[in-house]
């Protein structure tokens, strides 16, 4: 923002009438206001409340253990015994169904928070700092983003074998030049605003002008990307299961299911069809949320003439 | 603010007046809020009428309002716009096309967002005459095309003419759209704060420019502006207008010799006098917004004058003399006192020097650059001990470089020595010791950028007392409290946040996180650039009150030659990264040595 030698504003100070007691100082509190407007935003939400509470509630509703033989391999359903029969080697369908997705779930959310805390910090680092350090970190960030995250994360699971600390510090670092980027272009744009120069000449240290007077003002973008990192993470988690790279067998992981019951998938489709959808429709409510964020930013960032 | 009377004036009545607005009143949409109420206004033949006001007086809505235009969320509820007897406002689309740029054309504050980038401005220019169906003949056009050019003082060969607007300097480009106002002959013109941007001397070339072709064309002009001192040289009669009312309409002698309502008089004693006749008295308060202002007059918090039945109801016009027009209960009161009371003599023990002085910060051999561009050539300056050194330039001239040079906010290179009470300073603040930052503090030209919009006035006030001292929590409140005291604020703003404070305010709180660092040198950058000129008043008493009872040393940095009478006791005239004249304000503003400086006083409005 250049801040023009003279300058009187006078549409500026007509404009609001009233002024909201948290206006502008939370404006991520008004964007998610903003974005809860939006139908888009509800149904996501709604779709990832009850697949997690699926997850979560799941194992206490079970009908029987994950890993106990109820029926012959690849049974029909049979109501009310088993909703969706069994899988490949006997195992209730829906009872690993409501098991499988904690993992993935919680995984996800692991790997992005990763990527976020990663990603964010670098973004500051490189927006405050600028010159060298700039340059450098963010060349770096760019040999990360060359590689596809899948094959980053393929090529260390394979060298240093199926963990899932791994899979999720691998999925995490994936994400972090993403979100880096996000958190750069904003910080580059807060870090020449007076107040940040005010700190600098009362020598305030540079981690807490980050952090305390920078980070407040970048957060709604960061939110946003946050829901668009997570959506990428649940595909990602799920993927890898699916490679066999994830939960090992006999745990009940929806990836992993998949992977396992495919080769019956015409005599019994449950095991494979429920958990793709439950995916599926995961990813779609946590990219609806992300998709109504973004929309609320932007329709501020217009209203408000703030970033 | 009525037609009749308003040609029964002497001087207007041989004029036919060419715009009458009537009882124009304009509304937030949909909540209903005026911006506006009840405008009237009579703009004869060749006469320029100046509609003064502070922000937020809604004298821009007026202004283009008189295209029937609004931006967003505001619309025209009441009220006629005439133009030689046509209603704009009850005109269709298609007919308001051929008025707006024909019959009125407007100049915009800001030209350089005005002109479209992507095209030559002869381009620009031709397509308003074509748009229009000036002439007959693109020859006939490109004749008009030189003409306008030459009445701007602009060149119009076609190298010229070939350039695209970034290639101009700001008083070119607002040139090019007073040009492209006046191409098509109109009979009105409105002006908004054109010369708001520009440099004095820029401002001043403007300025008469449009003097010359108003009067030479018979133009109706509007010139809108919160600077009394702009108008005073240019408009014939000046409506004052307050919180979205005309409180005051007259002939420009009129209101600056005995302005009959009190804000008009509270307003021309906050213009800086460069003649130092008289010192700044700001205007206590801010001017409420829409939706919040009172149901009587809505100066009454802010007016001496007040007894409570202004609270109450709205004065009417009242016809002082003919075709100057008030509206205020206490009239007869506010004019039986000659303005001249109102008129305060400025406190010259200030000027006196100081028997014993002492060197605070001196500057010697200073040149800095910008990236690898030297901005600064060889700057010598010494500040001493409780005096007040103003440095004034236009944009552009280094001020604010050196300013920040001592501030060791200047991330670029410098060379020479800037030392502070005799030893050298780090370049950077980072490099300072501790005191040394207490020491000097920093004010910043834009308080809208200063202050962190995501924290409250306790927490940014809090933040040199964390660093500089070592507190107890109620010692720290006990701080932060003294410091807003200093700055005339309640301490009940320590929870607001900063949006929740208007322009002046927070220039305060921003006064007040330099003062609460307990400092020897207060730097300030322009600090009243952005502001009103009545809290422009207010906060240069503020400062000269500290530095006087503080026994601070301060460089204040400005473009306004105006105001360095009123704060301080030396001034370094800035011009091209160069001292160009340096000496005690007296000496300087009475005998100017130096071209430069003869030049920006004489460029310089003044009442």
């Amino acid at each position: 923002m250049s801040t023009p030698e003279i300058s009187v504003n006078d549409s500026e100070l007509v404009e609001p009438p009233v002024v909201h007691a948290d206006r502008r100082h939370s404006e991520w509190l008004m964007m998610l206001r903003e974005a809860w407007r939006m139908g888009r935003t509800k149904i996501g939400v709604a779709i990832c409340a009850a697949i997690v509470a699926l997850a979560v509630i799941g194992p206490w509703v079970a009908p029987y253990s994950p890993t106990q033989f109820v029926a012959p391999p690849f049974s029909s359903p049979s109501i009310p015994k088993m909703w969706m029969g069994s899988d490949y080697i006997g195992h209730d369908v829906l009872t690993r169904v409501l098991y499988g997705g904690r993992t993935v779930i919680l995984l996800a959310l692991a790997a992005t928070v990763i990527g976020l805390v990663l990603g964010v910090t670098l973004g500051l680092i490189t927006g405050y700092a600028r010159r060298w350090i700039d340059e450098s970190i963010m060349r770096l960030l760019d040999v990360v983003l060359a590689f596809p995250q899948i094959v980053l994360a393929l090529l260390f699971v394979s060298i240093l074998g199926p963990r899932l600390w791994l899979i999720v510090l691998i999925v995490g670092i994936g994400h972090a030049p993403r979100i880096a980027r996000v958190a750069r272009a904003a910080t580059l744009e807060v870090a020449q605003r007076d107040f940040v120069h005010a700190a600098e000449a009362f020598g305030i240290a540079r981690y807490k002008i980050l952090f305390n007077e920078i980070m407040p003002s970048i957060t709604s973008p960061l939110l946003v990307e946050f829901g668009l990192r997570l959506t990428y993470s649940i595909g990602l988690i799920a993927a890898l299961s699916y490679l066999g790279f994830g939960m090992q067998p006999p745990a009940a992981d929806w990836g992993l299911m998949i992977n396992e019951n495919q080769i019956g998938v015409i005599i019994q489709p449950w095991p494979v069809l429920v958990p793709v959808l439950l995916i599926g429709i995961l990813t779609i409510g946590t990219n609806l949320i992300a998709d109504g964020l973004g929309r609320a930013l932007i329709g501020i960032e217009r209203d408000t003439g703030v970033g | 603010m009525q037609t009749g009377t308003t040609d029964n004036a002497p001087a207007a009545a041989e004029r036919e007046a060419v715009l009458r607005v009537a009882g124009l009143r304009i509304v937030l949409d949909p909540s209903g809020v005026d911006i506006d109420d009840d405008v009237s206004m009579v703009i004869h033949r060749g006469e320029v009428l100046g509609l003064v006001g502070e922000s937020a007086s809604g004298k821009t809505t007026v202004g283009t309002s008189l295209l029937d235009y609004q931006r967003r969320g505001a619309k025209i509820s009441e009220g006629v716009v005439e133009i030689d007897g046509r209603d704009i406002l009850a005109m269709d689309p298609k007919a308001l096309r051929g008025v707006r740029g024909g019959q009125i054309s407007y100049v915009p504050q800001d030209s350089s967002a005005a002109l479209n980038p992507a095209l030559r401005i002869s381009t620009q220019l031709m397509e308003i005459l074509e748009v229009h169906g000036f002439g007959s003949s693109t020859a006939d056009r490109e004749a008009r095309l030189t003409q306008m050019m030459k009445e701007v003082l602009l060149p119009s060969d076609k190298q010229f003419l070939r350039r695209y607007p970034h290639q101009l300097s700001g008083g070119q480009q607002q040139r090019v759209a007073i040009a492209m106002a006046f191409a098509n002959r109109p009979k009105v013109i409105v002006l908004d704060e054109p010369t708001t941007a520009l440099d004095v001397t820029t401002q001043a070339h403007v300025l008469d420019t449009v003097r010359d072709l108003t009067r030479s064309y018979g133009v109706a002009a509007l010139y809108i502006t919160h600077d009394l001192a702009v108008v005073s040289n240019l408009a014939d009669r000046i409506a004052v207008m307050y919180a979205g009312r005309v409180v005051e309409i007259g002939t420009r002698d009129e209101l600056f010799a005995a302005g009959q309502h009190p804000y008009t008089r509270k307003l021309l004693a906050s213009i800086p006098d460069i003649t130092g006749e008289r010192a700044l008295r700001g205007i206590p308060g801010w001017a409420p917004r829409p939706g919040q202002r009172p149901s009587g007059c809505a100066f009454t918090p802010r007016c001496d004058w007040a007894v409570d039945h202004c609270g109450e109801e709205y004065p009417p016009v009242e016809e002082v003399s003919p075709g100057h027009l008030v509206r205020c209960w206490r009239r007869e009161e506010v004019s039986a006192q000659a303005p001249e009371l109102d008129i305060q003599l400025r406190d010259k023990s200030l000027s006196a020097p100081e028997t014993e002085e002492h060197k605070v910060i001196s500057i010697r051999g200073v040149t800095a650059f910008y990236q690898r561009k030297e901005t600064l050539h060889d700057i010598n300056t010494i500040l001493s001990e409780r005096r007040c050194l103003a440095l004034v330039g236009e944009s552009g001239s280094g001020k604010t470089t050196l300013a920040r040079c001592i501030a060791g906010l200047h991330p670029h290179k410098i060379v020479g020595d800037i030392e502070f009470m005799g030893k050298p300073l780090a370049r950077d603040a980072r490099g300072r010791s501790r005191a040394t930052r207490q020491a000097i503090q920093y004010i910043f030209q834009s308080p809208y950028s200063s202050l962190n919009p995501r924290k409250t006035i306790g927490q940014i006030l809090s933040q040199p007392l964390q660093v500089f001292f070592d507190l107890s929590r109620s010692e720290m409140e006990g701080r932060m409290e003294q410091a807003l005291q200093q700055v005339a604020l309640d301490s009940s703003l320590l929870s607001r946040y900063p949006d929740q404070l208007s322009g002046g305010e927070r220039q305060r709180v921003a006064i007040a996180r330099g003062l609460a660092a307990e400092p020897t040198v207060l730097i300030c950058d322009e600090v009243t650039s952005w502001l009103d000129v009545s809290v422009q008043a207010a906060i240069i008493e503020l400062l000269a009150g500290l530095q006087r009872d503080m026994g601070l040393s301060m460089r204040f940095v400005t473009h306004n030659l105006a105001l360095v009478r009123s704060i301080s006791q030396e001034v370094a005239v800035m011009n091209d990264g160069r001292i160009v004249e340096y000496g005690v304000v007296d000496a300087v503003l009475d005998d100017p040595q130096a071209d430069y400086t003869k030049k920006l006083l004489s460029d310089t409005p003044t009442v």
